[in-house]
Formats: C-alpha cells, structure tokens, sequence
C-alpha cells in the first residue's frame, strides 16, 4: 500500500488506488443519485424563475408586486424555513447517534416549523385571492403564484415524506435503508431552502429594491 | 494508516461525519451565517444607506453568498472525494439554470425591444 501512496492526489487520501476501490458504499450512491434528482428539480425552479423574471412587470393594469407583498410576513416565513433547516441537521445527528426520542423530538419541530411556514403562506394567498389578485388576473400573478405555490406543493410533500420517515424510523428502527432514506430527506428540505432564497431575492425582495 | 486518517478528517465538509459536537457547531455556525446574510438582504431591499441602482446587484451577491452557505454547512458540499461527482454534478446543473435564466432574459428582452408598440401594430393590422 505505501508504494503506490504518492502517485496521485486522489489515491493519497484513501491510499487505494481508484480502480482498486470496488464499488462506492451504499451511503455515497444513494446520496448522489439523490442529489442529481434535486438538481433536475432545481432546473424545473430555474423555468418559473425565468418566467416570473420575464412576466413580473406583465401586470395588465392590476396590482403590481410591491402593492401586493408583506414584507413582514415574507421575513416570518423565512424565518421558519432556516430554522427549520437547523432543527433537520439536529434531527440528522440525533439518527446518525440512533436516539429515537431525539429523532423524534427534531422531526417534530422541523415538521411544526414547515407547517408554520404553509400557513403563513395559504393566507398569503388567500388574501390576495380576496382582493382580486388571483392567478389570472395578469402575467404577474400566473408566473408568482406558479413559482411560488410550486416551492409550497415541494414543502408539503417534504412534511408528508417527513411524516412517513418517523413512521419507519418506529416500526423498522435504524436500518441502513432507513438511515439512507432520512439523508435524502435532509437533503431534499435544505434544497427546498435553496430555493426559498431565490424566491425571496427575486420574488419579494426585488420588489421593494 | 494513520496520515490516512488524518487526510481524511481535513479532508471533509464542515459538520459531516464528526463527533456530535462539532457538527452541531458546523450546524449553528451555519445558521448563524445564514440569518445574517438574510437580515443583510432584507435590510439592503429598503436601506437608504445604498445607492439606489446598486441594490439588486447587492441583493444577488447576498443570495449567492447564502446559497453557498446552505451548500457548505446544510448540503455538506466539500473538495473530499466522495464528493466529487456531485460537485460536478452540481457545476452541470448550475451551467443549466444559467442558460435557462439568463437566456429566457436576454431573448425575451431582445424580442420586447424589436416589436413595434401594440397601437402602430393595431395600425398596420387595419390598413391590410
């Protein structure tokens, strides 16, 4: 093994040459298969990004983004989804230490933050409804209320996977696959944060600017 | 065995596969960064403090820099090797976003400035 140690830089950090390394652990695989399917969901957000950037001044004489936005109301929902992004990492470590009860506990508060966070933006959406701000009133508001109840469709999907991943941690217990499906859950939701930055830069943000 | 070792844990993204510890640190140091650089963001979209036409330029800066900070300290991006390809991966799909953005902007923009305005175009629709 110590001859071959300096050949490259890839071989020194495990001191085994790639092709002598068999196939990656199941950890690493199902995380990057995981992550190629978040990037192609990230590129479905880039389109309605594109289309809101493109349609965002198409107001047709309705009410135009900075007349509609709560800004006060944009900062709480933010809120909620960084600490909710927090509180999953502490649900990961808890796994990885396999304390149930602590697992338990973070889903939990992650789940509580992210439903939080769906409130906040439902009756955001129904008090524009109400003022007859819908979805098709104007190019504005078809390309806000696609981009943005799209990222909410993303977050109730998540409490629901959420929701399931508790369900398994208490009748399978730590399993290996279990283990593996709560890492593309972590994944998914701090991706979803991701997301949630660009929306607010661009979205509420590039309203007020 | 052990340079091995020691490779491997510098070797690895802030808050992955650590003692407890350190990656609740990695985690809160994380969320430290990232409610800064919100607070600077919604702070700047209403802040006199900055010139007017430079707030979106300063906005983007903030969300990449937070993007970077979620990648980093959330997504445990790192140089490790068993990171590798999804960095790649992940250069992919950046270049990707980049053209659909920025690519929808500039034809849409390009083809707003070529049409004529919609009474000239109202104009010459009638004298057919």
């Amino acid at each position: 093994m110590n001859t071959i140690v300096d050949v490259a830089s890839a071989e020194m950090s495990t001191g085994v040459p790639l092709s002598e390394r068999g196939p990656a652990p199941a950890r690493v695989v199902a995380a990057f298969g995981f992550w190629l399917f978040l990037l192609s969901d990230i590129i479905i957000f880039s389109a309605l990004f594109a289309a809101y950037a493109v349609l965002g001044g198409q107001t047709n004489g309705g009410p135009s983004a900075i007349e509609l936005f709560d800004k006060r109301q944009v900062v709480l929902e933010t809120g909620c989804l960084l600490a909710s992004s927090f509180t999953c990492g502490m649900m990961m470590i808890a796994t990885d230490r396999r304390e149930a009860a602590l697992t338990y506990l973070w889903a939990l508060v992650t789940a509580a933050l992210g439903i939080v966070f769906l409130c906040l933006e439902f009756s955001e959406f129904a008090r524009m409804v109400h003022q007859g701000a819908g979805p098709t009133r104007s190019a504005f508001l078809s390309a806000f209320f696609t981009l943005v109840g799209t990222h909410g469709a993303h977050v109730t999907a998540g409490i629901a996977w959420l929701t399931i991943m508790t369900a398994q941690v208490g009748t399978l217990g730590f399993r290996p696959m279990v283990i593996r499906r709560i890492v593309c859950f972590s994944l998914f939701w701090h991706a979803l944060d991701i997301v949630w930055i660009g929306v607010f830069t661009v979205v509420y943000l590039g309203a007020y600017s | 065995m052990n340079a091995r070792a020691e490779v491997a844990e510098t070797d690895r993204a802030p808050g992955s596969h650590r003692s407890g510890r350190d990656r609740i640190q990695s985690y809160t140091l994380g969320l430290g960064l990232a409610v800064l650089l919100t607070a600077a963001s919604f702070a700047a979209s209403s802040s006199s403090f900055v010139w007017g036409p430079s707030i979106p330029v300063l906005l983007a800066v903030l969300a990449i820099a937070q993007m970077g900070v979620h990648l980093v300290f959330f997504l445990h991006i790192s140089t490790a090797p068993d990171s590798t390809n999804n960095v790649l991966s992940l250069a992919f799909g950046v270049f990707v976003v980049g053209l659909v953005i920025f690519g929808s902007m500039i034809i849409m923009s390009n083809l707003n400035h070529n049409m004529l305005p919609m009474d000239q175009l109202m104009d010459m629709q009638r004298q057919r």
